[in-house]
């Protein structure tokens, strides 16, 4: 059965990543931090004080910034570029593809306001295509914590990371799955709850929802797998291996566009190992809108009980 | 050959290159002439006078950074490094060749000892300006120099750039202009037209300084007065003949991107001498 989760409301992924660089900055010189005008939204703002000298303030020039940043990490920097997920993707990826990945530049890169619940700022601002992006850049690893949790240990994993790496993080608070001794590992998954009759795959802020219809569906007398792919590249091909052959069954469920997510990434494992009965929930070939971000999250069926539903129509599919 | 500042052996090192980029592109039988041609004396100086380097020990934390933003003039960019004793001279006939180490744009896989892999233009200015942030950081007296092309600069990343740099007073980067005034589609001026170019980068914060990028002489002093220069950034406006040396190259925008003949490649090598 499914462990109980009290899923305490907890900072936002953001801020846990703030934190963190600052830890990071007072146990090593070499770390230095670049924004692009959103330092008190993206939260590198604390570095920014407490290091003015480590803190490189681009203005509103992503590309800029980018290019930057890997100039810094060629040089031996341990280089962080931050700014909203929309923009340092997709106004720096062309730097991020010649500067960074085919230059094969260590360059850490951090997005901020992923997703569609960041509310009332609206489309321009959410960015729903960036762990498609970040997953096309060769070289790259790719990193979407679920709490603050994970974000402060993946933030610090990431900085001594001998690679390039994105990590993707949201606006809004996230509740709390792990507790303080969790220990993660670059690119292993963690199953979070027991469960032979279906599985939940998810990422970011989507693994709270999956955990909570993991308990709606526990009611009924099914028993749900959940897995939190806190590394999205490179995936855990055997955790995911192993959860279609023991269940026969995966709802994929994410903060993204279905067409380039988590989604297809765990389909293609799933196809190449033992192919089962899937479904992808997620957003659909489409952009949201402002609102409050549970308003967003509601209209747009990125609640546990739109994943409730999703997951009725894999189990149905599974006995078929 | 050994780093100098007596010309002649610069002149004569700087024929050596031009018979490189001939019969290198000549060899692949595609690639870049024209801008290849254009830079010679501005890789040269830079190269065997004005960079602190040690092609025996590429990694060296203080040498001087060099990126070649204008990454498709990468023929003179590779006979430079193989004269210079990076990389194998005889291998520079293998250019664009499956395999080889010079590829059709530099990349840095292949050769280590670039500091950056480039070929999309307008990004290399931006690298450079990290690098030269990480020396003021590091109190590293390591310069940075980027050279680019003039039809580079109508790529909008490069005016971020050089507001940062104006912006910032980062004075231990030098940018070079290779004002060849053609690019790809024909004339620079029919296209996108820069002027008035030392005006522009004069008012972003640059120091500005015009040299007739073939006299080697003037860009030792040029290179000399862009290090002297302190709380801005530099630029050396470039003014190049594109094909430089070869006459029927010469101002062509057609060897811009199209490799000569055999018989052209003959013709060219008789007239470098």
């Amino acid at each position: 059965m499914a462990a109980r989760y009290e899923l305490k409301m907890g900072a936002a992924t953001r801020e846990a990543f703030g934190k963190a660089l600052v830890e990071l900055g007072r146990a090593d010189e070499n770390v230095v931090v670049c924004d692009a005008d959103l330092s008190k939204s993206t939260f590198t703002h604390l570095f920014g004080k407490e290091f003015p000298n480590r803190f490189f303030s681009c203005g509103i020039a992503e590309a800029n910034m980018v290019s930057i940043g890997a100039g810094l990490a060629a040089s031996g920097k341990i280089a962080f570029v931050a700014s909203f997920s929309a923009f340092v993707l997709n106004k720096g990826f062309e730097q991020l593809r010649v500067n960074v990945a085919y230059s094969g530049v260590p360059l850490k890169v951090v997005g901020t306001h992923s997703g569609i619940s960041i509310g009332e700022d609206g489309p321009s601002q959410m960015s729903v295509e960036d762990l498609s992006l970040a997953c096309s850049l060769a070289g790259f690893t790719v990193f979407s914590p679920a709490d603050e949790v994970a974000m402060f240990a993946l933030v610090k994993a990431a900085a001594y990371h001998p690679g390039p790496v994105f990590i993707r993080a949201g606006r809004v608070k996230a509740p709390v799955i792990y507790g303080p001794e969790q220990e993660f590992v670059i690119g292993k998954g963690i199953q979070l709850t027991e469960g032979n009759d279906l599985t939940f795959i998810s990422t970011g802020l989507l693994v709270a929802e999956c955990l909570r219809a993991a308990e709606t569906l526990a009611a009924e007398g099914i028993a749900a797998r959940v897995i939190d792919l806190h590394t999205i590249k490179p995936l855990d091909r055997e955790l995911i291996a192993k959860a279609a052959a023991e269940t026969g069954c995966i709802v994929v469920a994410e903060e993204h566009l279905v067409d380039s997510g988590l989604g297809v990434r765990v389909a293609q494992v799933v196809g190449e190992t033992h192919p089962c009965a899937m479904e992808f929930h997620g957003v659909n070939n489409t952009y949201a809108e402002s609102g409050l971000p549970e308003e967003v999250m509601a209209k747009y069926k990125m609640t546990a009980a739109d994943i409730v539903v999703t997951a009725r129509k894999a189990l149905a599919r599974k006995k078929g | 050959m050994k780093r100098t500042s007596d010309l002649s052996e610069l002149q004569s090192m700087a024929r050596t290159v031009r018979r490189d980029i001939i019969e290198m592109i000549g060899a692949a039988k595609s690639g870049h002439p024209g801008g290849s041609l254009s830079a010679v004396e501005i890789l040269v100086t830079l190269y065997f006078d004005v960079l602190k380097h040690d092609p025996a020990n590429p990694a060296w934390p203080q040498r001087d950074r060099f990126i070649l933003s204008k990454g498709h003039a990468a023929p003179v960019l590779y006979s430079v490094l193989a004269e210079a004793g990076y990389t194998p001279k005889d291998q520079l006939n293998t250019l664009r060749r499956i395999g080889s180490i010079y590829q059709g744009h530099p990349d840095r896989r292949f050769i280590p000892a670039l500091e950056t892999s480039t070929g999309s233009l307008g990004v290399g200015l931006s690298v450079g300006l990290g690098m030269a942030e990480a020396a003021r950081l590091d109190r590293s007296p390591s310069r940075t120099y980027v050279v680019l092309g003039d039809g580079e600069i109508q790529e909008g990343q490069i005016w971020e750039a050089a507001m940062y740099a104006g912006f910032h007073k980062v004075d231990n980067i030098c940018a070079i202009l290779d004002n060849n005034r053609i690019q790809l589609d024909g004339w620079v001026k029919d296209i996108m037209g820069l002027d008035p170019l030392p005006e522009k980068w004069a008012s972003f914060g640059w120091h500005v300084i015009e040299v007739d990028g073939h006299d080697i002489v003037a860009l030792q002093a040029a290179f000399a007065e862009a290090e002297a220069t302190k709380g801005k950034p530099s630029i050396l406006i470039a003014h190049t003949v594109k094909g430089k040396g070869v006459s029927f190259m010469e101002n062509n925008p057609k060897y811009h991107g199209v490799a000569p003949t055999k018989e052209e490649v003959e013709l060219a090598l008789k007239e470098i001498g």
